[in-house]
């Protein structure tokens, strides 16, 4: 299972177009499989682009009932960060009841949980997946893979920042010193106790620079990370 | 109760909201001398408060603020990596599970349930989200307190003497942690969660949860 979504990641990363980016979703909803798995932004222009497995007749429907006005997930994810799962947000007036039934007859599950992601100067995107699923079932699955899904949403958003030419993944992923010799002394077989110690900081802080490093890598966790640090060439063993 | 409010969520708690930003002033103007900028409401904000950051607020049985400290996720602007680098070996801290949290703030009328009760709120964001790390900064003299609260955090850098002296720091919070810091606050795992969850939902507290808590 981890591996393939590594697989994901790494198309993702290799990404150079919007049907790529398509292709990414489908897979996304294949692996976890969930009916649907979407991404959209809106850039800091306020242009929306988007790729998704949503039908298109439900983006037009949505659209065309101007949903944006009164979806209650787009009110709980406005302007922030934390995730969130659809059935703890308000839908208790009559129009957002309608909207989600609306949704279900559009082949939509009654379960969701949306990533919101603030990029800069505006930029912002989603990150949802959608299901038919029994309440408990859906929560055991966020709590399972929050951690992945909220990896995976950044990466989405370093593709679109990259096609907004905010940045460019084609280059290598900007490590500082202290990140560079952590995963260098990982890449060597040591464990994180030796590390510490060879860089004389405390385990905890060794943690933090190896999740930062991460990060900035877009890798899933530490064997992944310091795979690609070796693979890109970012540290030399 | 517990708030977790996002900063455009604090106009519907005025009083907890102006309260707040007072209590910020005396702590880190008058109490530890920061050079922080305090408004003519003798309120105490910094460009951070402008980002929509998150807010876990104590708020005491009048309304009014009795603890609180501010989060925002190490992804985009901290005051850490703008400010402190050279407190974190040069690293740049940047990651959707690493949260920075500053502006940690009891009011001098803090109830003895409010220090108790902004650990019980770090755990929750912490558990909710998958969050792996915090990083902060803080005031040194601070740390005693941040110790009685369980949450003491590990220094990996201070800068400056005497009055002037900030440290960062790291914390996080394990599960075992959560049944004696429950115990000070005096509510149960299923309040705290709920506390949580209708807060960031926006919606108004179900009875159940409420007078368990009050009368706690």
């Amino acid at each position: 299972m981890k591996a393939s979504l590594e697989q994901h990641l790494s198309s993702l990363q290799n990404a150079t177009t919007l049907e790529d980016l398509q292709g990414v979703t489908e897979a996304l909803r294949d692996h976890y499989k969930t009916s649907h798995v979407v991404y959209h932004w809106v850039n800091s222009i306020g242009e929306r682009f988007g790729a998704g497995t949503y039908s298109p007749e439900w983006v037009d429907r949505y659209l065309e009932k101007d949903y944006l006005r009164l979806d209650p997930v787009i009110f709980g994810c406005f302007q922030r960060f934390t995730p969130v799962i659809w059935k703890e947000l308000d839908w208790s007036s009559k129009p957002a009841r309608a909207m989600l039934q609306d949704a279900m007859d559009h082949g939509l599950g009654n379960q969701g949980y949306t990533i919101p992601i603030r990029g800069p100067a505006g930029q912002f995107a989603l990150f949802t997946l959608n299901t038919q699923a029994e309440d408990q079932d859906w929560h055991a699955f966020i709590d399972a893979n929050a951690r992945d899904l909220m990896i995976l949403a950044h990466e989405l958003n370093k593709k679109a920042l990259e096609f907004e030419q905010w940045g460019d993944a084609a280059t290598t992923p900007m490590l500082s010193p202290r990140e560079l010799s952590a995963m260098t002394y990982l890449a060597k077989g040591m464990n994180r106790a030796q590390a510490a110690a060879e860089m004389t900081i405390s385990e905890h802080t060794l943690r933090v620079y190896i999740e930062s490093a991460r990060h900035k890598l877009g890798a899933l966790n530490t064997t992944h990370a310091v795979a690609r640090a070796l693979a890109t060439g970012v540290i030399i063993v | 109760m517990l708030r977790y409010l996002y900063a455009n969520d604090l106009c519907r708690f005025p009083l907890l909201r102006d309260t707040m930003f007072r209590d910020r002033a005396e702590q880190f103007s008058k109490r530890l001398g920061w050079a922080v900028t305090v408004n003519d409401a003798g309120e105490e904000r910094d460009e951070y408060d402008a980002m929509n950051p998150l807010y876990v607020i104590w708020e005491m049985a009048d309304g009014r603020h009795g603890g609180s400290m501010r989060f925002l996720p190490t992804v985009g602007q901290t005051m850490v990596n703008d400010h402190f680098s050279h407190l974190t070996g040069g690293v740049t801290i940047e990651s959707p599970l690493i949260w920075e949290c500053t502006r940690f703030c009891l009011s001098p009328n803090a109830d003895r349930r409010a220090s108790a009760a902004l650990a019980l709120g770090a755990g929750e964001l912490m558990s909710a989200f998958k969050l792996k790390h915090y990083v902060g900064v803080f005031d040194p003299r601070m740390e005693r307190i941040y110790r009685l609260m369980g949450l003491e955090p590990e220094v990996i850098g201070t800068d400056g003497e005497g009055r002037e002296k900030i440290g960062v720091g790291l914390w996080s919070m394990n599960d075992d942690a959560f049944a004696p810091t429950l115990k000070r606050v005096g509510v149960n795992r299923d309040v705290s969660r709920s506390w949580l969850r209708y807060s960031l939902a926006g919606k108004p507290m179900p009875d159940l949860g409420d007078s368990f808590a009050e009368t706690a």
